[in-house]
């Protein structure tokens, strides 16, 4: 009896900062979006902040970040699968390597890298003037929606590559050789048994790419010129310029939503709810 | 046939990797420029290496982006070590909660986390500035650090922390004997990532962070609008190239004990 109050009182010690931090730093926070964005400058409720969505201008802006997250998600998926599967079959089993070849570019600033891409991508900038100089035509994308998904595509799909190649780098070889020796062809193996393994990895990467191109604010201030705007945008400024916090609350709660069905989705298709560990 | 499909796989592999570090490898060249101009090459020059190391404000930015990222990297690291221990133990419906709540700050938007807790902050009277961003970045890690963690205790053997008991060992030096070593790779990849993560953090640095008080990451988004100062080019390079040398040195380590196990 006396082992187990001990027990008990350790175990307290070891949850309780923690407890208190989440409930204090996660929880409460949350919470904190939602008051705000039900009340008014008054502290009165209202719907007002949420049906703010509405408006011409929120809502043009809300359909193309869908858009654009969309898009971003669907490339990223489709240049990862391959780079994931030739990476998961090559010879190089150094799994710490590959997963360090893709962090790697983290550990520079990734708002000057993706400043970098706007000096690469300009109308007169160094892409432009190599593909001048070879005779091709040249690319106008600045300042457009297709340089703010090319800037999400590139800041964004190494959480792609990451999953689906830890997922393709522990599936067990001899259910392939198995599928093989049944008679299956290698696009049927791929269809019938690799796809369908892999899902788990393609889900967690999905979310970890939805999320943010969903979100982000600084990939459109940079690569759109700050005159395309997305929800982010949007929210950024109710916040930061016309220090508007019912109406950015409001609004965040809009973006929360489709989070939340994200989420769900995936949830569905993990194991034990604990394994978004992607690294 | 064999041979071209080998080939096209290597050309899709460099493509990727053009792709991902092309930028980078913009960055160093202009760091290298003897103009101003991100856009033009003016020749080769050291002088924003110089100008970097005169510069106080990107000194003091690179000063709390450091101190920001080791502090809380650190503290996330004990309390969230200490937490997954805890929650190794706990029965399947308060672990799942706990392990819930732990998922929200990875997989909800950095700006919803963000504004989340400006507006605690505000709420609470307490003055956004460093102490406001460094509680911001512990928050954000602990996660990381429970799920680098957690797997690792999972693999452990609880019989084993029990044996070291009944052989006379009392819980907490049976602890630092017997599982921690075994859980200790978990610590330290969470440790990493959680630094990693901390310093490369934009979004929620800018809306926890008050007036005068930058990281590399928000003094950037500042300078975004005047125009960069290369000497920003410069320390980046200086950052990027010491940890490329930091992690090829570790990764030459772990292979050559790797070898070592083998022999």
């Amino acid at each position: 009896m006396k082992n187990k109050k001990r027990h008990s009182l350790g175990q307290l010690l070891l949850a309780g900062p923690y407890t208190v931090w989440m409930v204090g730093f996660i929880v409460i926070p949350l919470f904190l979006i939602v008051y705000y964005g039900l009340t008014n400058k008054s502290g009165a409720f209202t719907w007002e902040n949420i049906t703010a969505i509405t408006s011409a201008v929120n809502m043009k802006a809300l359909w193309l970040s869908v858009e654009l997250s969309v898009i971003c998600t669907v490339v990223c998926l489709v240049l990862s699968y391959p780079l994931a599967m030739i990476l998961a079959n090559s010879k190089m089993k150094n799994s710490s390597l590959t997963a360090f070849l893709f962090i790697l570019p983290m550990w520079m600033n990734a708002l000057l890298r993706t400043l970098a891409w706007l000096t690469l991508l300009e109308n007169n900038g160094v892409i432009n003037t190599i593909l001048t100089k070879i005779g091709l035509p040249t690319i106008h994308i600045i300042n457009t929606p297709t340089a703010i998904v090319f800037g999400m595509v590139y800041n964004y799909i190494p959480f792609m590559i990451l999953p689906i190649y830890n997922v393709l780098v522990k599936l067990d070889k001899n259910v392939i050789n198995a599928a093989r020796d049944l008679g299956a062809n290698a696009v049927q193996t791929f269809l019938r048994v690799i796809l369908p393994l892999s899902i788990p990895g393609i889900i967690s990467g999905i979310t970890m790419v939805f999320v943010p191109s969903l979100t982000t604010f600084a990939i459109s201030d940079i690569l759109g010129g700050s005159k395309i705007l997305l929800l982010g945008n949007i929210i950024e400024q109710k916040f930061k310029t016309a220090n508007n916090w019912h109406a950015g609350s409001g609004l965040s709660l809009v973006l929360m939503v489709f989070i939340i069905v994200t989420m769900v989705i995936s949830s569905h298709y993990e194991k034990d709810g604990e394994s978004a560990n992607v690294w | 046939m064999v041979k071209l499909g080998k080939f096209f796989k290597g050309l899709y592999v460099v493509l990727m990797g053009i792709f991902l570090y092309a930028p980078i490898f913009t960055l160093i060249v202009f760091s290298f420029n003897a103009g101003k101009s991100r856009a033009k090459w003016d020749g080769f020059s050291l002088k924003w290496y110089a100008a970097l190391f005169q510069n106080q404000t990107i000194l003091q930015a690179l000063y709390n982006t450091i101190i920001i990222a080791l502090v809380s990297s650190l503290i996330a690291t004990l309390i969230g070590t200490m937490a997954s221990i805890a929650m190794n133990r706990m029965k399947k419906l308060p672990r799942q909660v706990m392990m819930g709540i732990t998922n929200i700050p990875m997989l909800n938007a950095d700006i919803v986390t963000g504004i989340s807790l400006m507006l605690l902050f505000i709420m609470m009277d307490f003055a956004l500035g460093f102490t406001s961003v460094l509680l911001a970045h512990i928050t954000f890690n602990i996660p990381y650090v429970i799920l680098s963690v957690m797997p690792k205790l999972k693999q452990t053997d609880r019989h084993v922390f029990e044996a070291a008991q009944d052989l006379g060992a009392t819980p907490i030096s049976a602890f630092f004997k017997v599982v921690l070593p075994d859980i200790f790779p978990g610590i330290l990849s969470g440790f990493l990532l959680a630094f990693t993560m901390s310093l490369d953090d934009f979004v929620i640095t800018h809306f926890t962070k008050g007036a005068g008080v930058d990281t590399i990451s928000t003094k950037v988004y500042t300078e975004l609008r005047k125009g960069i100062k290369p000497e920003m080019y410069a320390l980046s390079t200086l950052m990027f190239v010491t940890v490329l040398i930091l992690l090829v040195f570790i990764n030459r380590r772990r292979d050559r004990q790797n070898e070592a196990q083998k022999i």
